[in-house]
């Protein structure tokens, strides 16, 4: 496959810099998340190899932490924030229309590749309450409705361009 | 360069900015996500067009957050005009009237720094203003972050070249003598900390700041990276002078990518200056600061998670004895602090230990910073003495509540805080004070909920979050919780019996003598607050299956009131995801109880002149069909 001889190039390029200490770990990781999108198994295995350590041990935080994700993102990432002064402003409102209406669940991508929905504890603008971002556009104070009208320009046609183009 | 010769630069480089017309705009994180980046660009285009040469200084938080985004217009000659909520529509207008000429547009404006502009409010004279004191953030919104002549110009880094000539003791003793606790929420006094890991065998040490400022609803250590990061860089410095360190780590989570880039520039301006690097100002000290980018993990604010995240482990915490002053960072002695912490030395070290002592409470010195939001006015950032009472900091700093409506509590402290009620709104706050009431300073989030939210389900909610950052060490913490959590989503949903509030008592009890770290050991705070100040709340959830607030979804109905809805108009029924209202044009609508997901969209799309939607609780309480729906007459 090229998508994974390209990934596995773009590793050792991160790789080729780097010393083969343990307490390197996370901050390989978050190297390969940011070239890739996202750590495929294969880099774990190639991480573990580099570093000395059993895969089940770069499986294990990796999994640990909040910022790594096993799974590509869609081409529009949508997070909605579920810090407290969100939850009180109706947060989980604006996440559910978003599950309908994107028909995933929050840390899901759609099957088209067009989106992918996250959940986050708290993007620190309490004051704009309830927000989502789009990329990286901020919706402020939004409702179930405007979550579902906000989708609009993102979405794709069966030709696969966007319905705003 | 001598520190002389730079102070030198950087005053004439400061006086020429104040001499001539300049322009500040907010551009923290909070700034920007209201929309300041593209007034910045507007600003730019509009100044060209003119082709007048004003410097447009990206400042950080200016605390207004409500005002958000900030456009203040310096002029050395005349008025100094603050502007809330600037679009880049109304920029022309700003352009043309002040910058290229005289006219302040203060119809326009939020407040001028000057006194006596008739109807226009002076800034510094707003009440909020009286009740702060401003200690940590003085520089905030006010200096160029990016810009270290700036935070020179201002005093900095003069302290940090007065303590190289100082002895370790001298700085120590004048910080034991100042009272200054620890800013990340326990409070433990600063000195103890510096003193033991300065006495502990091994080498190397390091020095390392805490800004995994994990609490939802908590951005004050975030703000002051962003607007003001030398000054922690200075703490950090002297802090690594008076232990012995030579090394240095910010552990800044990566969610905060501008906190990152900010204090990225400003360790490399200082370094470029030898503020940093291996002979400060050539004493012969040196001291280099690196950035560490947390994954995200709340756990990780602990202490020795931290450790163990910066080791590239599972961030996980180990009991404590060794402190990390004897086995910290690679088991080697560490002293760890939060961003505000550090934050206050330069200032401690320069005005010595009175100053800091003579603000605050007997056991709690200095300021607190919180961050205010939720249903309050004017949300956004206050430092205050500590002491002050909820009542100033929420009516009078934040302006009241939102809208007609009632005060209900205010959650102090995150997930390991608690919901304070009405009755505690005139108790001071400090460390010992919010300690007894049930709650905690924490990272010092503070958010305000009116009658319209409900109190079992805040406490849901924190417990939601706990049990999802649990990092999995302690059985009670990891197991425990989700118990607890079972319970309140019992309670929220209806299926509750009286007795399981006991069970949720012991169940917190339990969690928090079961769990090795504070996030397990607090975790149950959230509940065991509600459930002490807001016990009729739970026993209407379980005895009546009534959420008062409404906000329970299993407890509540959506309910379209015939005399208030308009028959011609269609908004609900054309956008319901799932058709469940019903009612052709010149017919009431009727949403179908069956079909509906309570979704609140209908709510949401009713037009407010006719505000015909309303939630009804408990869901018996919903009229039965045909008795109303031809009853009324709009």
């Amino acid at each position: 496959m090229i998508a994974r001889d390209q990934s596995s190039q773009a590793l050792s390029q991160i790789l080729e810099s780097r010393s083969r200490d343990r307490g390197n770990l996370i901050s390989l990781l978050q190297e390969t998340q940011a070239k890739l999108g996202y750590i495929p198994r294969e880099a774990m295995q190639t991480i573990a190899d580099f570093l000395g350590i059993p895969r089940v041990e770069v499986w294990g935080v990796a999994t640990f932490y909040n910022q790594f994700r096993l799974t590509p993102l869609g081409k529009h990432h949508t997070v909605v924030c579920m810090g407290t002064a969100c939850h009180l402003a109706g947060g989980n409102l604006i996440l559910e229309a978003l599950e309908r209406e994107l028909d995933i669940k929050a840390g899901e991508t759609s099957a088209d590749g067009n989106f992918s929905l996250e959940r986050v504890a708290c993007i620190g603008c309490c004051m704009l309450a309830p927000v989502a971002l789009i990329g990286d556009r901020i919706y402020p104070r939004m409702t179930p409705f405007k979550a579902e009208e906000a989708l609009i320009p993102y979405r794709q046609n069966s030709d696969g361009k966007n319905t705003a183009d | 360069m001598s520190f002389a010769a730079i102070q030198d630069r950087a005053r004439s480089e400061w006086e020429n900015l104040q001499g001539r017309t300049h322009m500040l705009v907010s551009a923290a994180t909070c700034g920007r996500a209201a929309g300041s980046q593209d007034v910045i660009d507007a600003l730019g285009k509009e100044l060209a067009r003119h082709s007048l040469d004003v410097p447009v200084i990206q400042v950080g938080c200016m605390e207004l957050c409500y005002a958000d985004p900030l456009v203040i217009i310096r002029k050395a000659d005349s008025l100094s005009v603050a502007y809330a909520n600037v679009t880049p529509e109304i920029v022309p207008r700003l352009v043309e009237g002040y910058i290229a000429g005289e006219d302040p547009c203060l119809e326009l404006a939020l407040g001028t720094y000057e006194e006596g502009e008739g109807e226009t409010a002076c800034i510094p004279e707003l009440p909020r203003y009286e009740h702060e004191l401003r200690l940590v953030l003085r520089r905030c919104g006010r200096i160029d972050p990016e810009n270290i002549d700036h935070y020179i110009a201002t005093g900095g880094y003069s302290v940090l070249e007065k303590a190289l000539r100082m002895s370790s003791d001298d700085i120590i003793g004048e910080l034991e003598r100042s009272g200054l606790r620890g800013r990340g929420g326990a409070g433990f006094p600063t000195s103890k900390k510096w003193e033991q890991c300065r006495k502990a065998e091994g080498k190397p040490k390091y020095v390392i700041c805490n800004a995994d400022e994990g609490d939802p609803g908590a951005f004050m250590d975030r703000v002051v990276l962003e607007s003001d990061p030398h000054q922690v860089i200075e703490g950090m410095t002297i802090a690594g002078y008076a232990i012995g360190a030579e090394r240095g780590y910010v552990y800044v989570r990566a969610e905060y990518p501008l906190a990152i880039r900010r204090v990225r520039i400003a360790l490399e301006q200082a370094t470029e200056l030898g503020l940093l690097g291996d002979d400060i100002l050539g004493s012969g000290f040196g001291f280099n600061i690196e950035i560490a980018a947390g994954a995200g993990a709340f756990v990780s604010g602990e202490s020795t998670a931290l450790v163990a995240a910066m080791e590239g482990r599972r961030s996980e915490p180990r009991t404590r004895p060794p402190r990390l002053a004897e086995a910290g960072l690679w088991g080697k002695p560490t002293l760890l602090n939060n961003v505000k912490t550090f934050a206050y030395i330069p200032s401690i070290v320069e005005h010595g230990a009175d100053w800091l002592a003579s603000s605050g409470t007997e056991g709690s010195k200095g300021t607190a910073v919180f961050t205010l939001a939720g249903k309050v006015v004017s949300s956004g950032l206050a430092e205050v003495p500590m002491g002050t009472t909820l009542r100033r900091l929420i009516y009078d700093i934040g302006g009241g509540i939102t809208g007609d409506r009632q005060f209900k509590a205010v959650q102090i402290g995150g997930p390991s805080g608690g919901c304070l009620p009405v009755s505690l709104l005139d108790s001071p706050i400090d460390y010992d004070s919010l300690r007894e009431a049930g709650s905690m300073m924490g990272s010092g989030g503070m958010i305000v909920m009116d009658e319209n939210n409900c109190m079992v389900d805040a406490a849901r909610y924190f417990l939601d979050f706990s049990t999802r950052e649990s990092c999995g060490k302690c059985t009670m913490c990891r197991l425990g919780t989700l118990q607890m959590l079972r319970i309140l989503e019992d309670i929220t949903s209806g299926r509750a019996k009286l007795k399981d509030m006991d069970r949720l008592l012991q169940l917190a009890e339990d969690v928090k003598d079961g769990s090795l770290c504070g996030l397990g050991r607090t975790a149950p705070n959230p509940v065991l607050t509600t459930l002490r100040y807001f016990k009729d709340e739970y026993e209407a959830h379980i005895r009546d299956k009534t959420c008062a607030a409404r906000v329970c979804k299993d407890l509540i109905v959506y309910y379209i009131l015939p005399d208030r809805c308009d028959r011609a108009c269609e908004h609900c029924v054309l956008t319901c995801p799932t058709e469940a209202i019903k009612g052709g044009k010149g017919e009431s609508k009727v949403i179908d109880q069956e079909k509906c997901t309570k979704c609140g969209t209908c709510l949401d799309v009713c037009p407010p002149e006719y505000d015909a939607v309303v939630k009804l609780s408990p869901v018996s309480s919903l009229p039965s069909p045909g008795k109303t729906e031809r009853s009324g007459k709009r």
